[in-house]
């Protein structure tokens, strides 16, 4: 692992990293989101299909592990892609696409044990599969029916935090709860993961979150996606250093992975996560991976990215590499191939029929649910509301 | 401090009185110290609550009792102190947060309103935010600027979150104890400039409802509503008024969010007058929430505009000014003239 020391400020010649719209030579020339990711960027399975490997992170696999990893990528792409479509036909009010980031979750969720407790941002569609959170779940969120029905204790994912880094700090919460509550210290013991993205690493809950999760010695991995653009701003304009090695100035490991690599990924969360368990954490995994889509479906990246900078990620898909090693290693055949195309029609047609039939919640949810006890002033608003409310029935407004 | 009296019951085996004459100060102690002995989920967190007892000594001694692990001394951070209580509540702990003075709390403003206030509704109901966040509030101490500061009101507005001050030492021993006990996020506003006042406390009498105004002093002439550290100047206030032959009568609303105002509403109908008092300025804020409810709830009996004697609409003052801005007994006698000459 390198040290903040070998890296050396860019001089005045440097290309400036504030350019909101980058150049052709820029991009060509690696100063910007094309980059490989460093001499440190760990890598198991290269974007061609090869396994390589790494003096400090190895992995055992076997075909069908394999074949379990490739089909969680392909069925969360196949449910991306699906809701990306229903906000097309206004079916969802907006979609928030991980196009291009399956590998970063299903390499990290998988590496969760069930006792585990993970914190998400909004576009960890992945992760909530590997949770055991159903697809479905996530629409009410993005159809504004709800702000997501799944059980955040029974799966150990909680809810979608909106407001950037808020989650690092209660993630750093929990943590230090599962070390005061003993769970610590051996193999048996318990973690939590916090994901967030590059653009969060400018805010300060995440800094505090490094601060305190590292004087309490809290169980936590914290693991940033860097999909290289916060909607519109490059990571340039979050960081002067690469983000994996902010983690030394706070005095914790922090390593680069290639996000689009999933046994890399699941290596290197796996490791960290044990790591916790016994004691050592935090620790910080800048996954280094690329958001192939938009922000969320009411962005344009047109108007600020140029398109070779996608067409060079699109060569380092992070499913496509799985598929070549399967085939190359004859881990799976046609069939394979066929039957998980199908399953994938199968939970898009469940997703569609499950968003159009998904009914708008009754008035009185406005009020539902605003305090545990009882709080008689606002039973008092609600019941005057739904009295008014009731006087339009039979459709009169 | 009065020696307690003998033949009064007493609280517990340890042999203290069960009616003691306490500061507010050490009535917070107390009553943290309770929680913390009944409830080992309870953990106080804050900035430098644990060796030295915080800078006002409210922790005095409990992290020498109840260890490092349920008495946080924590990172010089309010947006962390916040933000970790919320992963510890849903953990199953139950975190006192102490924010070392008001003015303070804005760096975690956005964790106490994103999150503390929002995940119960968000989640609808599966996780409960079961903490308290205390906050020692007001001026009158001749601080420097920030330390000052009456921010009720910003919380008050907050859906989901509770809101209550204390202004007594039984009030503070027990109020706190029931905020801890509370399954919603809390907010505790403690009077700081009150903190060494002393009253009796009764640790064995039964306290009322958490959630409930009360009237302190009955009178016919004119409803003073306050709270925190007004209520001893409204008091005071009202004890003037009588010996001029006015009789005001005064309420300590306690809880700021969900306010009670039934006996407000009971007692404007009978004096058709009403004074609200707060150090917080007016504009937006608690006393105007007050006024819209009583003219709303007591249009016919009111006999003269809802007054307000409250902080001016500016930023707290430096402190050489500061007996100008707070409301005193004079502003509020001359309110109460108004009122009655109206």
């Amino acid at each position: 692992m390198s040290s903040p020391e070998k890296w050396t400020h860019p001089g005045p010649d440097a290309a400036p990293a504030t350019a909101a719209k980058p150049t052709a030579e820029q991009v060509m020339a690696g100063l910007r989101a094309t980059d490989e990711g460093g001499a440190d960027l760990v890598q198991l399975l290269t974007p061609e299909g090869e396994r390589v490997q790494h003096p400090d992170f190895d992995i055992d696999i076997t075909a069908e592990e394999l074949r379990g990893l490739y089909r969680d990528m392909v069925l969360v792409r196949r449910v991306d892609r699906e809701a990306n479509a229903l906000q097309r036909k206004g079916q969802l009010g907006i979609w928030v696409p991980l196009l291009g980031q399956e590998a970063a979750q299903i390499g990290a969720g998988r590496a969760m044990r069930p006792e585990d407790m993970a914190f998400p941002s909004y576009r960890e569609h992945g992760i909530a599969w590997t949770r055991g959170v159903k697809p479905t779940e996530l629409l009410g969120i993005f159809r504004g029916t709800d702000n997501g029905t799944w059980d955040p204790v029974a799966t150990r994912f909680h809810p979608y935090t909106i407001v950037i880094g808020n989650q690092v700090l209660n993630a750093a919460g929990y943590a230090m709860g599962q070390k005061f509550d003993g769970k610590v210290g051996d193999a048996d013991g318990e973690a939590t993961i916090c994901f967030f993205g590059d653009g969060a690493t400018s805010q300060g809950d995440v800094h505090e979150g490094f601060v305190w999760a590292a004087v309490y010695d809290a169980p936590l991995v914290f693991f940033c996606q860097n999909n290289q653009w916060a909607i519109s701003e490059p990571t340039e304009r979050q960081s002067r250093l690469p983000l994996y090695q902010r983690a030394r100035g706070y005095g914790f490991p922090g390593i680069r992975v290639d996000g689009n690599d999933v046994l890399a990924t699941l290596a290197v969360t796996r490791w960290a996560l044990e790591e916790c368990r016994q004691g050592n954490g935090p620790i910080l995994i800048e996954a280094f991976t690329y958001r192939m889509d938009a922000h969320t479906t009411s962005d344009d990246p047109s108007r600020y990215r140029l398109s070779d900078e996608l067409e060079l990620w699109k060569l380092k898909d992070p499913i496509e590499r799985v598929k070549v090693h399967l085939v190359k290693q004859q881990w799976a055949d046609q069939a394979f191939f066929d039957s998980l195309e199908a399953e994938a029609e199968q939970i898009a047609i469940e997703l569609r029929d499950y968003c159009v039939n998904l009914p708008d919640p009754p008035a009185g949810r406005i009020f539902s649910e605003v305090y545990a006890e009882a709080n008689p002033a606002l039973e008092a608003q609600r019941d005057e509301f739904l009295a008014y409310h009731a006087g339009f029935a039979g459709g009169e407004h | 401090m009065a020696a307690p009296t003998m033949d009064r019951p007493t609280a517990d085996d340890t042999g203290a009185p069960a009616v003691q004459t306490l500061t507010v100060a050490k009535a917070l102690n107390n009553g943290l110290r309770a929680s913390m002995e009944a409830n080992p989920k309870v953990i106080v967190m804050g900035e430098d609550v644990g060796k030295l007892g915080g800078v006002f000594r409210i922790t005095d001694g409990l992290q020498k009792d109840f260890g490092e692990q349920r008495v946080l001394d924590t990172p010089l951070s309010e947006s962390g102190i916040i933000g970790t209580a919320v992963g510890l509540a849903i953990r199953g702990y139950r975190p006192v947060c102490e924010i070392q003075f008001d003015g303070f709390i804005f760096p975690g403003f956005d964790q106490i309103v994103s999150q503390v206030a929002k995940l119960h509704y968000r989640t609808q109901g599966r996780l409960k935010l079961p903490m308290v966040i205390r906050v020692p509030f007001g001026g009158g101490i001749g601080a420097v600027e920030h330390h000052s500061e009456s921010p009720e009101s910003y919380f008050a507005h907050t859906a989901g979150l509770r809101v209550v001050s204390c202004s007594n030492p039984a009030d503070a021993y027990w109020m706190i104890q029931q905020a801890i006990d509370c399954d919603d996020p809390v907010l505790f506003f403690e009077p700081k400039r009150r903190y060494y006042e002393k009253g009796e406390v009764d640790t064995t009498a039964a306290p009322g409802p958490l959630f409930r105004s009360r009237t302190l002093r009955t009178g016919r002439d004119v409803t003073v509503v306050t709270y925190g550290p007004m209520v001893r100047t409204s008091l005071e206030a009202a004890a003037a008024a009588e010996e001029e032959g006015r009789s005001l009568e005064v309420v300590d609303l306690r809880t700021l969010s969900p306010l009670d105002l039934a006996p407000v509403y009971e007692s404007v109908r009978r004096t058709g007058r009403l004074v609200v008092v707060t150090e917080a300025p007016s504009e937006s804020s608690i006393s105007s929430e007050i006024a819209a409810k009583v003219q709303q709830e007591c249009f016919y009996s009111l006999q003269a505009p809802v007054l307000r004697v409250t902080g001016f609409d500016t930023p707290y003052p430096p402190s050489k000014l500061e007996e100008e801005f707070l409301p005193d007994l004079d502003r509020v006698l001359h309110a109460v003239d108004r009122s009655l000459a109206w």
